[in-house]
């Protein structure tokens, strides 16, 4: 829940993209996020992002898929209920492969899922401040946050200068909120300079 | 540049013609935010009249009884579990076109992924109606989750191959849900930042989830889509295995192979890959996709069908020699007097030819690429694949080990019939929301293969093409991204 002072620099082409996102943290400053319209493969490393542990998450899901399935069957069939199936044994590991395997299947999926959601904040009605509307469709627009020493003239002629088309100064709320898209609306009735 | 050839002699563009992100943006959402054209709305008329005389045979059933359908006596499963079989079969492609392709790095999946997506969430809800009202009382549906009751509790039977069925479909619904909306969100955020009306704004900021396209969200997303592909790959395979368990577990003749599971799945495969023809055939002419949906993607669809017809050819002879190869009598009567010949005959004739004859005409290019025919094709194929459950279902139950029990001829009520209309009601009713309200192809995957596929992409090599080897040593010897610039410089 913050409000900051950004200044936002639309680029139109990644190929212009990867140099200035290596510039402007090359000349110290601090780079917010960038929103492109597509996965721009390479460009997390280029702004020194860390690797993702999503998947490590779907792993332990999967496995708890796994355990939870096979401690339930067996502890109804051998425990709870043991009921004589044609005289089979009442532990049926390979019966219970089909089910097991499903149970790992969902659990990793849907868990992968909801965590992805909770981590970057997705949900329906919540809104975001959009920094560039055109960022889903043509523009990768960097935000660069300021700090009490960024001279926002200066970083503006210099974004100009990495190839920048459209540039501006932008405050605005960096967390999301319940909203809708079809109103104007922001956290605060008054947002105030960080 | 004589070290690599850039334009690729065998693959072709993905995607045609000149096109910036933005074209692409907009060759996409201009239907979504057009008035749905006459044809949609008499299209869409027509689903929902077949929903609802599916509605009403359903009524029907439930009011009065499966004796509302002519199943009998030794053939419990006529129509209704063949429909069954046949619709997750064909909401099989879907995945595999968005999870298995993906891992094999198939980039003309990008093109047909969303719609072929659509299609397998579809035809599995379609799928799901055939068993839960077989059931006869449906309201006792839910009697095959396992939930703590008040009745012991007694639990449902995992041994059983049914019971399995209840986990691999809902999982496999479940899984190709996420999937594909999990794909959707950053598309219909798309929709949501061009919106002009209020309420397209808010509906798709709702649907949206609030998405901004940040870098760390994308990579996350990137690493999701493929674990979930990954998750969905063995899914794909488990779910039509499990299918064919139902069948493959029990002791009746025609049934008792090990042959079933992967037979079931190339059919699976088979008939979906059919059903996405016919779709994407429709979407592209109607919605004007062909430079999207082009005609490399179809003839590499048909590739895969004649490959999956020709392995359930395989599969079909397989079964004809084992039965003979096995010893077992009934196994023999029954695949020599009582499917091949008899009164059912006709409908093995029928599947041999749909099947395993006519694909393979896909071994010429020019079929391959022939766009009329590909789409006759494909509704052969489909009529074939209904005709192979029905034949491994009824030709396999009507005569059995006891002949005082045989069945006699086995034709289906009106009520059957309009079940099935029914389930077609309600996939194109679907099916025509979701390419009216829905980016039908995956926006984003499509800029992302944009510039290393088509005419952008070789007007952008023709300089490096042309390059001897030591201007390019010097040109990439440098730091990679700074390269590419000058490449574009150049």
């Amino acid at each position: 829940m913050s409000v900051k002072k950004f200044v936002v620099g639309c680029f139109d082409d990644e190929k212009v993209l990867f140099p200035a996102v290596s510039k402007v943290r090359k000349a110290g400053y601090k780079i917010h996020d960038v929103y492109t319209p597509f996965p721009v493969h390479g460009l997390d490393h280029a702004m020194g992002l860390r690797e993702t542990s999503l998947h490590t998450a779907g792993f332990i899901y999967g496995l708890t898929g796994t355990t939870t399935a096979v401690t339930f069957m067996s502890w109804v069939f051998t425990k709870d209920w043991p009921v004589n199936i044609g005289g089979k044994p009442h532990f049926a590991l390979p019966a219970w492969i089909p089910i097991t395997f499903e149970l790992t299947v969902l659990m990793a999926a849907v868990g992968m899922v909801l965590t992805f959601c909770y981590i970057c904040q997705l949900a329906p009605f919540i809104k975001k401040h959009h920094f560039h509307l055109r960022a889903t469709d043509d523009l990768f627009v960097m935000v660069i946050e300021c700090t009490d020493k960024t001279n926002e003239e200066d970083l503006k002629n210099f974004l100009a200068g990495a190839g920048a088309k459209e540039i501006n100064v932008q405050v605005a709320e960096t967390d999301w909120w319940i909203g809708r898209y079809d109103k104007e609306q922001q956290l605060y009735k008054q947002p105030s300079v960080a | 540049m004589s070290l690599i050839k850039y334009e690729s002699p065998i693959r072709e563009p993905l995607v045609d013609g000149h096109k910036t992100y933005h074209d692409v943006t907009e060759d996409i959402c201009h239907t979504i935010e057009a008035k749905p054209t006459r044809l949609w709305y008499i299209g869409f008329g027509i689903s929902v009249a077949l929903l609802m005389f599916g509605v009403y045979s359903v009524y029907r059933e439930v009011t009065y009884g499966i004796g509302q359908w002519n199943v009998n006596r030794t053939i419990g499963w006529g129509w209704d579990i063949t429909n069954f079989v046949w619709w997750v079969g064909i909401g099989h492609a879907g995945t595999l076109i968005s999870a298995i392709l993906l891992l094999f790095r198939q980039g003309w999946r990008t093109g047909v992924n969303r719609a072929a997506e659509a299609m397998t969430i579809f035809a599995v809800m379609c799928a799901g109606q055939f068993p839960i009202f077989h059931m006869g009382r449906v309201w006792m549906a839910f009697f095959t989750l396992p939930y703590p009751n008040t009745r012991g509790p007694l639990w449902p039977n995992f041994n059983s191959p049914l019971m399995w069925d209840v986990f691999a479909i809902s999982t496999y619904f479940t899984v190709s849900l996420l999937f594909w909306y999990s794909g959707l969100i950053p598309d219909l955020a798309t929709v949501r930042d061009r919106a002009k009306t209020k309420l397209r704004k808010h509906l798709y900021g709702i649907a949206s989830f609030g998405w901004t396209g940040s870098t760390k969200h994308w990579q996350r997303h990137e690493s999701l889509s493929l674990v979930l592909a990954g998750l969905s790959t063995p899914l794909v395979l488990s779910v039509h295995t499990i299918v064919s368990f139902d069948f493959a577990t029990s002791i009746v003749p025609g049934w008792h192979t090990t042959i079933f599971p992967p037979y079931f799945v190339a059919g699976a495969i088979f008939s979906g890959f059919a059903m996405v023809q016919t779709l994407m055939l429709i979407l592209r002419k109607v919605m004007n996709l062909d430079q999207y949906i082009t005609l490399g993607h179809i003839e590499a669809m048909n590739k895969v069908i004649v490959l999956t017809g020709s392995i359930v050819g395989c599969a079909y002879l397989t079964e004809l020699f084992m039965a003979w190869y096995s010893m077992v009598p009934y196994e023999q009567e029954h695949f020599f007097k009582y499917r091949i010949a008899g009164p059912y005959g006709w409908s093995y004739w029928l599947m041999m030819t749909c099947n395993v004859i006519s694909p393979q005409l896909f071994w010429f290019k020019k079929l391959r690429r022939n766009i009329a025919f590909t789409f006759i094709m494909s509704i052969v194929v489909n009529i074939g694949m209904w005709f192979e459950r029905f034949v491994i279902i009824v030709t396999s139950v009507y005569r059995d080990y006891l002949p005082s029990s045989w069945s006699i001829y086995y034709r289906p009520s009106i009520w059957e019939i309009g079940f099935y209309m029914g389930t077609f009601g309600l996939f194109f009713t679907c099916f025509f929301l979701f390419a009216k309200y829905f980016p039908v192809i995956a926006i984003a995957e499509i800029k992302h293969v944009l510039k290393t596929t088509g005419e952008t992409y070789k007007n952008d090599m023709e300089g490096l093409e042309k390059m001897s080897d030591e201007q390019f040593y010097e040109l990439t010897h440098h730091d990679h991204h700074d390269s590419s610039v000058k490449v574009a410089q150049h």
